[in-house]
Order: C-alpha cells, then sequence, then structure tokens
C-alpha cells in the first residue's frame, strides 16, 4: 500500500466524520426541541435506578410526569424525604409530610393455623388459584392463599412466603404498591411505618365461623375496642381496626386479644 | 421454487419473485436472532412485555430499513469509487451511529408522537449489533440498494417477528412452576434455543 492509498483513506474518513459532526450539531441546532430544565435539574436528583416503582417508565418518566405537575413531588418511594425535598426545591414547592409507609399483610393464618378446604395442584399463582370454588384452597375466603403472586411482582425482594402466608421485610419494602395490586384478595395494605399495632386479619365472617376456619382469626369480639385508652380501635363487619393516628401504642389490644391476631407489623 | 417459469415471463416479474425470496430468506430461514445470532441483547433484554416487545421491534424495523439504504448509497457512492471497501466496517458504524442520533432529534420535532412511542429504544439501537450485521450483509451478498433495502426490512421484520413470539411466550411462563435452577435468564435461553429449532422448519420453504 503506497502512501497515496493511506492519504485517501485518513482524507476520506476525516472528511465523512467532519461532515457528519457538522450535519449533527447543525440538525441539533435546527430541530432543537425547547426542554423545561427543571427536568433534567429533577433527573440529576432521582436516585437513577429506573425501577418503575413509581408507576412512570423510568426516573425520566417522573421528572417529565413531575413538570408536568401530573405527579407530586413526593412520588419516588425510593428516594424517600431526601429526595422529595430535592426535588421540591427544584419545582420552588413545599415538599409537604412524605411519610414513609410499608406494606402490611392482613394475615396470620399459616399452614398450621388455617384449615384447607382441599389440596389444590394448580399453577402456583394466587389469581388462578382465587378463581376456583371457595374462592381458593383455604377454608377462609379472606385469607392469604400463599402462592406467591405479590413475591413475584415485588421489585425489590421485600416480600417472600414463609410457612403459606406472605411476609413483608419491612426494611426492604419501599411501599411501590404493586403488591397491593396483584394481591386477589386485597389483603395487603400500605400502613405508615411508625404504626406499632395493627389487626393481621381480613375476615368479615362472624365469630363462630371464623373459629373454625382458622386460629388466627378476628372474631370481633371488641375487647380491644374495649381496652384502648385512646379510641383508636373500630370494630366493623365483625372485624377490628385500628387507626394509626390515633393510636397510642400502649399495646393493650394486643394482650387483650384471645386470637392474638393484632400483630406488630 | 417455480424462478425459471417466472424468468420467462419478463425481467420484472423475475426481479420482484427474487425479492420476495430474499425477503422470505431473511425474515423466515435465515432469521436476524434465531439462525444468524444478531441481536441477542435487546432480544432477551426488553422481551419480557408484548407491548415493549412490539415497540422495540417496530423501532428496529425503522432503524434498519433506513440504514440499509443510508449504507447501501454510502457504499456504493463513496466507498466504490475511491476503492476504500475494506474501510466498509468502521464507516458504516459511524454513519449508522449518525444517523440514528439524527433520526432520534428529527422525530422528537417533527413526529412527536412516534418519538414517543418509539421511546428509549431508538437510541437503544445504535448498539444493535443487527443494525451493521445487515448492513455489512447487503454488501457481501452484492445486493445494490433496492435489493439491499427490502433485505434491511425483511431482516428487521424477521426481529419484530421473533422477539413478539418470546415476548407472548414469557408473558405466560410467569404463571408457571419453573425449577429453581431454571429461573429467570436459563429458561428464556431455553425457550429461545426451541424456538429456534422450530424455525429451522422454515428452511424448507425455499
Amino acid at each position: 500500500m503506497d502512501l497515496q492509498a493511506i492519504m485517501i483513506a485518513v482524507i476520506m474518513i476525516g472528511v465523512l466524520g467532519l461532515v457528519l459532526g457538522l450535519f449533527l450539531g447543525c440538525s441539533a441546532k435546527i430541530f432543537h426541541v425547547e426542554s423545561d430544565s427543571r427536568e433534567e435539574a429533577i433527573l440529576e436528583v432521582l436516585p437513577g435506578n429506573n425501577c418503575g416503582g413509581c408507576g412512570y417508565p423510568g426516573c425520566s418518566g417522573l421528572a417529565a410526569a413531575v413538570v408536568k405537575g401530573e405527579a407530586p413531588v413526593n412520588a419516588c418511594p425510593v428516594g424517600g424525604e431526601a429526595v422529595a425535598a430535592k426535588v421540591a426545591a427544584v419545582m420552588g414547592v413545599d415538599a409537604g409530610r412524605s411519610e414513609r409507609m410499608v406494606a402490611f399483610v392482613k394475615c396470620l393464618g399459616d399452614c398450621e393455623k388455617a384449615a384447607k378446604d382441599y389440596d389444590y395442584h394448580g399453577e402456583a399463582d394466587c389469581r388462578m388459584a382465587a378463581l376456583l370454588p371457595g374462592g381458593g384452597d383455604k377454608s377462609c375466603n379472606y385469607g392469604c392463599l400463599g402462592y406467591g403472586s405479590c413475591v413475584k411482582e415485588c421489585p425489590f425482594d421485600a416480600i417472600h412466603i414463609r410457612n403459606g402466608i406472605a411476609v413483608v421485610d419491612r426494611e426492604a419494602c419501599k411501599a411501590c404498591g404493586r403488591c397491593v395490586a396483584v394481591c386477589p384478595k386485597k389483603l395487603i395494605e400500605l400502613i405508615p411505618c411508625h404504626a406499632a399495632y395493627a389487626v393481621a386479619c381480613a375476615s368479615k365472617d362472624k365469630g363462630p365461623e371464623v373459629m373454625k376456619k382458622c386460629k388466627a382469626g378476628c372474631i370481633g369480639c371488641g375487647l380491644c375496642k374495649k381496652n384502648c385508652p385512646a379510641d383508636a380501635v373500630e370494630i366493623m363487619d365483625f372485624l377490628a381496626r385500628i387507626d394509626p393516628e390515633k393510636c397510642e401504642k400502649c399495646g393493650a389490644c394486643a394482650e387483650k386479644c384471645p386470637k392474638k391476631v393484632i400483630a406488630k407489623p | 421454487m417455480s424462478g425459471d417459469r417466472m424468468a420467462k415471463k419478463g425481467g420484472n416479474m423475475s426481479t420482484l419473485s427474487e425479492l420476495l425470496i430474499i425477503a422470505v430468506g431473511s425474515a423466515l430461514v435465515s432469521n436476524v436472532v434465531l439462525s444468524q445470532f444478531y441481536g441477542l441483547c435487546p432480544f432477551l433484554g426488553v422481551s419480557k412485555q408484548l407491548k415493549t416487545a412490539g415497540g422495540m421491534g417496530v423501532a428496529v424495523i425503522f432503524v434498519i430499513t433506513l440504514a440499509s439504504l443510508v449504507a447501501g448509497m454510502i457504499y456504493r457512492f463513496l466507498l466504490e469509487p475511491f476503492g476504500l471497501e475494506y474501510l466498509k466496517t468502521i464507516v458504516f458504524i459511524l454513519v449508522i451511529a449518525a444517523l440514528v442520533q439524527f433520526v432520534e432529534m428529527f422525530l422528537k420535532r417533527s413526529i412527536p408522537s412516534l418519538y414517543q412511542s418509539l421511546g428509549v429504544y431508538l437510541p437503544l439501537i445504535t448498539t444493535n449489533c443487527a443494525v451493521l450485521g445487515t448492513a455489512l450483509t447487503n454488501v457481501q451478498e452484492g445486493y445494490g440498494i433496492l435489493y439491499g433495502v427490502v433485505n434491511g426490512f425483511a431482516t428487521a421484520a424477521g426481529f419484530a417477528i421473533a422477539i413478539c413470539i418470546l415476548a407472548g411466550i414469557r408473558e405466560k411462563m410467569r404463571y408457571n412452576n419453573v425449577p429453581k435452577a431454571f429461573q429467570g435468564m436459563p429458561i428464556v435461553l431455553v425457550t429461545a434455543g426451541l424456538m429456534a429449532i422450530a424455525f429451522c422448519g422454515f428452511s424448507g420453504l425455499l
């Protein structure tokens, strides 16, 4: 190969690169789209792992939604209050109170405590099992089926099946709400992280009925309501419910509960 | 195939039938992912949901068709006259990367709805080896610009078909009890392998 051929190649590639570069530079100017500088600033402070926990496609999606006013400044469940404050600073609004929430499974009826009507050998998915007669193999129509639809859905590996029921890992849970959406029994609820006590049962059956089906079911006896000094417990549909805002964390309800269904989440 | 008989009817017809053979050949028989193993990364990465797989497929068709046209023209009018055919790989990389950048800017400004629906897949395709592979195959096979564009479109359509089928299978597979050792990527690779075997059946087509 003589020098001339090398020179032709070098000049050719160099000119091509230069032309393409100029072309791209010019078209960047011509086709420039005004993008909100706040969007980039928000993207900067978001965690950037594109988990989709907020419900938008990636962090850039959330940033665009925040700028448009579609999403609140504290919409990022992963970043929590620290990120919410930074986003709020960019948007020039008050961050507001962004309470850390965690998922809580309202069932304690594990393999020993809850009775089963029949054996289920179908696909290991709660949504499938729940379609069967009696709402699944568990005698209790309200209880956790334990086939782990929530486990598969969780992007943070924060929920697991232990002994036939779903258990939330409070440290890992980012309250993205995917498990809440997927549970066919509507058993999972987001509760404030500071809540000390919660009723771990969702059965609306009457007391005797519950006793037959599960050893860890709320029978609606009302002992918790009577013993609560703060009037934080309510009984509705034979099921107790604790208001975390009123609760004074004395633990009287959990102590008096004959079925031990009031748990520290 | 009845290529001979068609050739007798006239040159026009034979061009058409040749194009059809090229199209079917690169879309199904030598499928870009399943028998040539180009573009495996997006094939496995973006095939979790049918909807996103469809978006990726459309974006790939769009880019590969355009890249085949531009790369074919560059080769024909720039590289061949100067005797620089040996530089095709590096020139094609340069041109394709610039092209995708330009298309992204152009769409963002001119057709925002298409830009929105293609989303993140457009820039991702810059690094998809199927694009470069198709451009180089066109040159290797000695296709002209028209044949190259048809081949590019068909190759990309083959990619879209394969990724949509895999996404459909993966959506159904979520409800299955997969043995622990096979969970995640292994079972997807096994599925892709079985699909490749199934696509071998198309080789009797031509």
